[in-house]
């Protein structure tokens, strides 16, 4: 199969950018899109010409690493990790285009790699249990139903891409945030940090410059791992809750050891 | 001449830890802020490592080369992990999962640290769901748990087919919450390049900054790697494309014995290469092989679709070859298996390099519903890569690069041959012998990460230590070598990308030091392998600027350290003179084409010295002693 793909290219974070066409050939059907981004850059080295910087890691769905919009989809228009696309879900002599997730709070760092540090930030401020390392409670001795397992896994297994952000038009990260809410909130041992988890991490939301949620739903319409919208709602109702339980002392112990 | 003491303390094997721990250094809680460790690496072992001292008042640094600590390739285990617990009242306990595991590393790793994990398994599953994570329940709300390959019981506890990310993010939220306690510092996109020895101890790290190239000194009084492991010497593993022998390799070249190379895990269920462009190859699950029966067709050259296949004309060569095992024959031996049916002309697909692996009994059996309950997301994700739906016809699958039980040589520290470096989880030799059990690397990792390094660096951070400091002129040494090295990559300016160089020496590998060796191959692949060398040296293609974020670069840097470590695989291989677990010498097999071992010449590790590039490495042994279970042939029959 041959392909047009016209990519963005951009030197760092300072330097402004472009769409730079290239074209590739006899690429096989069941190659994966970034294994012809593979290739495509074996052809740059061999016309000794920069390579396109793209991150991927795992291959495999899990990792979350991927950060390519293609064709206006971010993770590509499939609802699955970029690397789990495959050429055989495009037409052939298909022109594509190939580009950086977009948001503020995602500078670009160079090409079609960017800077998701934001949301680790935003678990610094709530997303765990505040527990060290040393003996515990056998888990036995805290039944957990398989029904609110299962939410709370469903919830859990949010890979942190980032294609939720870049999907919504406000630039909003409370699916990502929601998320973890969700996984936490709903489990007995994350009820003793309830109330504070979720209005910290919403005010860190804030301070990285993320946007609010207006129930457009791109977010879930993209997410990989199907994430549903629903722990948006729960994330609104536990930061209402925190707020309305908040104590000046309630929020000192998330930053001490 | 090194004498390799591996520090084993005295007394009976289920008393050696407890005996350690009561007697080991401790640093005052006020001395800790002014004590620091350098962490490389954030998956299972490095992220638990870090924020264990982090919470016990050590100032940490924590590195990885990924965007986020989160992305670490940990995240991508599967099935389950292994724990001591008898949750089943199956007569499970310590001493099972101690022999399981000395058994299932076919009695190539050392008893006391074997029986020390064992130990500390169940704290593992204890741990992790106070953090959190969300293991499969049972209906009253219980733990639950299934098996896995090589045991009789059901100890591997799991969180669907994703528990290496829900380990993982429980571990990488303890890492977090002490990036915001202030104890640990986490450096994103910043990968070793060396390790920095000071008076002979080890006091630091030279770092590259990926995003603007800069390369960086950073100090401590410990440093501990973390890196993982090396299976993707392979080019095609399982492993991430970032997934790399770099900090172990350094570390080696500076003095660091590297332990059991040629000791490598083929897993025997990923879905087969389909061609040449592939960049790496997908597991499915051990978890699979519970309810799926492995087979192929007793006719060579077989066109019919397998659904048309009758029983009678069907070959289950793992249930006919092992009937107490049958399916769940461990890894080593499944692996091997799939290979000899396929080198006799019965493999299946397109290249003929796969096998069945087939669900329609299960379906029959259990129903559909219950089949996608426990495998649901394996079954989507094949069907994502393959096209081919799982629940309608068999799976195709074929044995992968996956994990390697060589690495860094430790002692019962967990401390490498210089002082001062410790290494966990896969990057040291440890714990899992010639083979690893399914579900044990989650379980070494994190009993490393959380139980076993932050009292065993604490016991290193309470001796005598100068301060630490990045003006020493070691470290000016270092970086120079460092600095040299990458700009000796850039002025190839070749016009072959690193890729076509690894692709190339990982086909090198697969067929002469993968799942079957044999004397001549190896001598032909160390050859191959320095053929290759010189010709990456002198055509490899990386963009040039050093100062800048930089992937050729990243990519060459890490292909010239597979490079060499390739070359030790074979070295250790060809010495080698026996087949035990992962390591298959053609020369040394029973009349069925079972592993043969010789225990009077080989039931030792052995540790490697580099001598530079030159110079062929120097082998160290250590020999194992068994005092606590019997030393037997490994039978699955």
């Amino acid at each position: 199969m041959n392909f047009t793909l016209e990519i963005w290219r951009q030197f760092d974070r300072e330097a402004g950018g472009e769409f730079e066409t290239h074209k590739v050939t006899g690429i096989d059907p069941e190659s994966s899109f970034l294994e012809m981004l593979d290739l495509l850059n074996a052809k740059l080295g061999r016309e000794r010409k920069r390579q396109v910087a793209f991150e991927s890691d795992c291959r495999e769905g899990i990792c979350g690493t991927c950060s390519l919009v293609i064709d206006g989809y971010p993770q590509g228009p499939k609802q699955v990790t970029a690397c789990q696309i495959y050429m055989r879900d495009f037409v052939d002599g298909a022109t594509i285009k190939v580009e950086p997730f977009r948001n503020n709070s995602f500078p670009v760092v160079r090409d079609l790699v960017v800077d998701r540090s934001a949301l680790d930030r935003v678990i610094q401020a709530g997303g765990y249990i505040s527990t060290t390392t040393g003996p515990q409670p056998d888990p036995n001795s805290m039944p957990i139903s398989p029904a609110v397992q299962k939410e709370a896994f469903d919830a859990a297994i949010c890979i942190g891409c980032g294609a939720c952000v870049a999907a919504c038009p406000n630039g909003s990260a409370m699916l990502f945030t929601g998320a973890k809410v969700k996984h936490l909130n709903l489990l007995p041992q994350g009820q003793p940090e309830r109330e504070t988890r979720a209005v910290n991490m919403v005010e860190q939301m804030d301070a990285e410059g993320f946007g609010g949620c207006t129930n457009y739903g791109e977010c879930a319409r993209v997410c990989p791992q199907e994430i549903s919208l629903d722990v948006i709602g729960m994330l609104n109702r536990e930061y209402r809750r925190g707020q309305l339980a908040e104590k000046p002392a309630d929020r000192a112990p998330m930053t001490t050891q | 001449m090194i004498e390799l003491d591996a520090k084993i303390p005295d007394g009976p094997i289920d008393s050696k830890w407890r005996t350690w721990l009561d007697s080991h250094g401790l640093v005052g809680p006020r001395n800790r802020p002014s004590r620091s460790v350098i962490v490389i690496g954030t998956g299972l072992a490095g992220a638990s490592c870090a924020a264990s001292l982090g919470a016990q008042g050590f100032k940490v640094k924590s590195f990885c080369f990924q965007d986020t600590p989160r992305r670490a390739h940990s995240i991508a285990a599967q099935g389950g992990i292994n724990a001591a617990k008898d949750y089943a009242n199956e007569g499970d306990s310590i001493q099972r999962l101690f022999y399981d595991t000395i058994k299932g590393g076919d009695f190539r790793s050392r008893e006391a640290n074997v029986w020390r994990l064992a130990e500390l398994s169940a704290n593992i599953i204890d741990q992790a769901v106070a953090q959190g994570v969300p293991f499969n329940r049972e209906y009253g709300g219980s733990l639950a748990t299934r098996s896995f390959g090589g045991v009789l019981v059901q100890r591997t506890f799991y969180a669907r087919g994703q528990t290496g990310q829900q380990l993982l993010l429980g571990a990488y939220s303890a890492l977090e919450r002490q990036v915001k306690v202030g104890n640990v510092e986490v450096f994103s996109r910043h990968e070793m390049l060396d390790v920095v020895m000071v008076d002979g101890q080890a006091r630091g790290v030279i770092i590259r900054n990926l995003e603007t190239g800069a390369i960086e000194r950073f100090a401590a009084d410990a440093v501990v790697l973390a890196s993982g492991g090396y299976t993707n010497v392979y080019y095609l593993s399982t492993n991430a494309m970032g997934s790399n022998v770099t900090a172990t390799w350094r570390a080696h070249k500076r003095g660091a014995l590297f332990a059991n190379p040629c000791y490598t895990q083929i897993h025997p269920t990923c879905i087969p290469q389909s061609g040449d462009y592939q960049s790496k190859l997908t597991l499915m699950s051990e978890s699979l092989r519970n309810d799926g029966r492995v087979w192929v067709p007793r006719k060579p050259n077989e066109d019919r679709p397998p659904s048309e296949i009758p029983d009678a004309e069907r070959f289950y060569f793992l249930e006919e070859r092992y009937p107490s095992f049958g399916n769940l024959a461990p890894r080593d031996i499944a692996s091997r298996a799939a290979k000899h049916v396929c080198d006799d002309g019965l493999g299946v697909g397109g290249t003929g390099r796969g096998v069945y692996l087939d669900f329609r009994d299960a379906i029959a059996e259990q129903g559909r519903d219950a089949i996608a309950g426990k495998y649901g997301n394996l079954f989507d994700m094949y069907e994502r890569i393959t096209g081919d739906h799982p629940y309608e016809t068999p799976m195709m699958i074929y044995p992968a690069p996956h994990y390697a039980m060589g690495g860094l040589w430790v002692d019962y520290e967990l401390q490498t041959t210089l002082e001062g470096l410790f290494a966990i989880g896969e990057a040291n030799f440890s714990d899992h012998g010639a083979n690893r059990l399914g579900a044990s690397a989650l379980m070494q990792a994190l009993a490393d990460g959380y139980f076993i390094a932050p009292h065993t660096v604490t016991n290193y951070l309470a001796g005598d230590l100068e301060p630490a400091s990045t003006e020493d002129s070691a470290f000016d040494r270092i970086q120079d070598d460092v600095e040299e090295h990458l700009q000796r990559l850039i002025d190839v300016d070749g016009t072959t990308v690193a890729q076509e160089f690894h692709r190339e020496m990982g086909l090198v590998m697969l067929d002469k030091c993968g799942m079957s060796r044999d004397a001549d191959g190896l001598r032909e692949a160390i050859a191959e392998l320095r053929r290759i060398r010189a010709d990456f040296w002198s055509d490899v293609r990386v963009d040039p600027g050093v100062a800048e974020l930089n992937q050729s670069l990243e990519y060459a840097n890490r292909v010239s350290d597979f490079l060499e470590l390739g070359e030790l695989m074979c070295f250790d291989a060809l010495r080698r003179e026996e087949s035990c677990g992962g390591h298959f010498r053609e020369e040394h097999q029973t009349d069925d084409g079972e592993a043969l071992r010789d225990d009077d010449d080989f039931a030792k590790v052995t540790a490697w010295d580099y001598r530079g590039e030159e110079d062929e490495p120097v082998p160290y042994d250590e020999g194992l002693a068994f005092e606590n279970v019997q030393l037997a042939t490994r039978s699955y029959k």
